[in-house]
C-alpha cells in the first residue's frame, strides 16, 4: 500500500492530496495539465519537499512529520519525460549509474535483464548518448532507473516528448515491464489511450485534488468522471482469446458474458487480451438487428444515460456477466427509441481496438 | 645574436612557473566551492557575494596590493595571526604572494566555474539524486564532468592572469630574487638598468607564452556551432 498527503498551496497553483493506493501493478495519474499530477509525483521522490506531508510506501515512511527521507535514499526509479542520460557517459555507464551506487545484496535487477527486457544491446556499446534516437534514449533511462532495483518506478509522462512512431517502439516494453518484474509503477499520463492500455489502477486528478480512484475499467466506465466527456472516452474489456476463424481471419475474445470478433491476432488461444471499445464506436438497437455489417452485437441493459453536450447521451451499458460498455449517441436517438435506464437492448460494437 | 637567459631571469622564469602553479591549484581548491555556491543559491546577498569576487577585475592592482599590505603587515588582522602563530609576517614571502595572487585571480577562476556551473540543468542533477546519488556525488560524478570546459577555462585563465601580474607584486612581494621576484619584475628591472637586450628577451618569452596558452586554449576549447 501507499499512502501519499501533500498539501501545498501558493498562488495559482494547489495540491491538495490524500490518498492511497495499491502497492502492485501499474497505476496510472491522470489529469489535464496543471491537474498537479508531475508535483505530485515529484513529492513522492522527494524532489519537492513539502512540510507536513505525509508518505508511506509499503509501510516504510518516506516522509512524516520532521522525518525526510532525501531522495537518494528513497529506494526508487524516476523516468522523467525527456530521457535525461548523462552526456557524458557512454550508455552502459548511464545504465550502470545507481546500479553501482546500491549494495550488491540490493541488486535484484540484473543488466542482462534489463537489456533483454528492452532490446538494449545494440545500444549497450555506444558511446555518445546523445547519438541514440528519442525512443532509444528513453528505453536506455528505463533500464537504468529500473537497474536501481526500485521497490516503486515512477514514470513522468515518458512518452509525451515522443514522435507516435517512438511511442510504437516504446509501448510492448512497458507492458512487458509489467508482465515481467513486480515493480509497482506510477505512471503520469494526459493520454488516454496510453493509461488505458497499461494501467491497472486510475487516479483522476483535477487542479490539485483526488477526483476518482479505482480500478481502470470501473474508473473509465463511469459517466460523471471527465474522462467520459473525452472524444475517446470507451471502456477497457479484459478478455481471453478464445479461437482463430482462418478462413475469415478473425479472432474471438471472450469475456465473462459474451464475446467479441476482433481483426486476426498473433496471440495463441488462452492469452489475455486487453481491448478498449470507444462510447462513439456503440451504437444502440431495441431489438436483435438483421442484415446489419456489424460482425458484434450484444444483449445489455442501459444502466445510466447522461447528458453529453446539448446534442448527444452517453449511455453505460452492462452486459450478462457484469462487464460494462460505453455508447454515445444523438439524444435524438434517445428519445426517438425511447431509452431510460433499466431497459435491455442491443448494443453494435463496430471496432474494437486490441490494446495489449 | 647569442643570448642566453642569465641565471636570475631563469630563477625568476621558475618562480613565476611556480607561483602560478601554487595559486591556481589554491584557486580550485577554493573557487569551485565558491562558484557552485553562487550558480546553485538563491540566497539574497548572492548578488553582494558576486560583487566582492569581481572586485579585482576592476580595481587597480595597487589598491588591492595596499590593503593586503596593511592587513598582513605588524598590525593588520592577518599579521596579527601569522605572529600568534610564530610563522612571522607575510609580506615579502613567497607565501605572501600566493595568497595575494589567489586574491587577485580569484574572479579569473570562479566566473567561468560559475558559468559552467550555472549551465548545467537542475534536471541532470535530480536524475542523479533518484539513481540514489547523494548532492556530494552528484557534484562529482555529474556536475563538475560537466563542467570540464569551464574548470579549463577557470585554470588557464587562473595560470596566465597570475603570470601576468605586477603590482600586486610589487606592493606584496618587492623584489628579492628567488623569492618574491618573478618575471614581469624582472623585466622591469631590466629596463630600470637600461638592459633592453634582456628585456626583450623576457618580454618576447611572455609574449609567446601567453599566445601559445591562449591559441591552445581557444583551438581546443571553442564551442563553436553546436552539431
Amino acid at each position: 500500500m501507499i499512502h501519499a498527503r501533500f498539501d501545498i498551496s501558493y498562488p495559482g497553483f494547489a495540491l491538495d492530496v490524500d490518498m492511497q493506493l495499491p502497492a502492485r501493478g501499474v497505476t496510472a495519474l491522470f489529469g489535464p495539465s496543471g491537474s498537479g499530477k508531475t508535483t505530485l509525483l515529484r513529492c513522492i521522490a522527494g524532489l519537492e519537499r513539502v512540510s507536513g506531508g505525509l508518505l508511506r510506501v509499503s509501510n516504510e515512511v518516506w516522509q512524516e512529520g520532521e522525518k525526510f527521507l532525501a531522495t537518494h535514499r528513497r529506494p526508487l526509479g524516476y523516468v522523467f519525460q525527456e530521457a535525461s542520460l548523462f552526456p557524458h557517459l557512454s550508455v552502459r555507464r548511464n545504465l550502470e549509474y545507481g546500479w553501482r551506487r546500491i549494495a550488491a545484496s540490493e541488486r535484484k535487477v540484473q543488466l542482462e535483464q534489463v537489456i533483454l527486457l528492452l532490446g538494449l544491446n545494440q545500444l549497450i556499446d555506444r558511446n555518445d548518448p546523445s547519438s541514440l534516437s528519442g525512443g532509444e534514449r528513453q528505453r536506455v533511462a528505463i533500464g537504468r532507473a529500473l537497474l536501481t532495483s526500485p521497490s516503486l518506478l515512477l514514470m513522468d509522462e515518458p512518452l509525451s516528448a515522443l514522435d507516435a512512431a517512438s511511442k510504437q517502439e516504446i509501448l510492448p516494453y512497458l507492458e512487458r515491464l509489467h508482465g515481467e518484474l513486480d515493480i509497482p509503477v506510477l505512471y503520469v499520463s494526459h493520454a488516454l489511450e496510453e493509461v488505458a492500455r497499461l494501467a491497472d489502477h486510475l487516479v483522476l486528478l483535477e487542479k490539485g485534488r483526488v477526483i476518482a480512484s479505482g480500478t481502470l475499467s470501473e474508473t473509465l466506465s463511469r459517466l460523471d468522471l471527465p474522462t467520459a466527456h473525452l472524444d475517446d472516452a470507451g471502456a477497457v474489456i479484459e478478455a481471453k482469446v478464445a479461437v482463430h476463424d482462418e478462413a475469415y481471419h478473425l479472432t474471438r475474445l471472450d469475456f465473462s458474458g459474451g464475446s467479441l470478433w476482433v481483426s486476426k491476432v498473433g496471440h495463441g488461444a488462452g492469452t489475455l487480451v486487453r481491448a478498449r471499445v470507444l462510447a462513439r464506436d456503440v451504437s444502440i438497437a431495441i431489438a436483435v438487428p438483421h442484415g446489419t455489417s456489424i460482425t458484434n452485437i450484444l444483449a445489455v441493459r442501459i444502466v445510466e444515460i447522461r447528458d453529453e453536450g446539448p446534442d448527444r447521451v452517453s449511455l453505460r451499458l452492462a452486459a450478462a456477466g457484469g462487464q460494462i460498455l460505453l455508447s454515445r449517441i444523438t439524444r435524438r436517438s434517445r428519445d426517438h427509441l425511447r431509452l431510460t435506464a433499466g431497459l435491455e437492448v442491443y448494443a453494435q460494437v463496430k471496432s474494437v481496438a486490441l490494446i495489449a | 645574436m647569442e643570448f642566453s637567459f642569465s641565471a636570475s631571469d631563469l630563477s625568476a622564469i621558475w618562480l613565476t612557473c611556480k607561483l602560478a602553479t601554487v595559486v591556481t591549484l589554491i584557486l580550485l581548491l577554493i573557487g569551485t566551492p565558491i562558484a557552485w555556491w553562487l550558480a546553485r543559491t538563491r540566497c539574497w546577498w548572492k548578488g553582494a557575494a558576486g560583487a566582492v569576487v569581481a572586485l579585482p577585475i576592476v580595481l587597480p592592482p595597487t589598491v588591492i596590493g595596499f590593503y593586503l599590505l596593511v592587513a598582513m603587515g605588524p598590525h593588520g588582522p592577518l599579521g596579527q595571526l601569522t605572529q600568534s602563530l610564530d610563522l612571522g609576517l607575510l609580506p615579502f614571502t613567497f607565501a605572501g604572494l600566493v595568497i595575494a595572487s589567489v586574491i587577485y585571480s580569484l574572479p579569473f577562476v570562479v566566473q567561468p566555474l560559475q558559468n559552467a556551473f550555472e549551465a548545467i540543468p537542475e534536471r541532470a542533477l535530480e536524475t542523479a539524486e533518484t539513481l540514489r546519488a547523494s548532492k556530494l556525488d552528484s557534484f562529482f560524478s555529474v556536475a563538475l564532468p560537466l563542467a570540464r570546459p569551464g574548470l579549463l577555462t577557470a585554470s588557464v585563465l587562473g595560470f596566465a592572469h597570475t603570470v601576468g601580474e605586477f603590482g600586486v607584486v610589487l606592493m606584496i612581494g618587492g623584489n628579492i630574487p628567488g623569492q618574491t621576484r618573478v618575471v614581469s619584475v624582472q623585466i622591469y628591472d631590466h629596463v630600470e638598468a637600461m638592459e633592453y637586450v634582456q628585456a626583450h628577451w623576457l618580454s618576447a618569452a611572455m609574449l609567446l607564452f601567453s599566445f601559445v596558452v591562449l591559441l591552445l586554449f581557444y583551438t581546443f576549447n571553442s564551442s563553436g556551432p553546436r552539431k
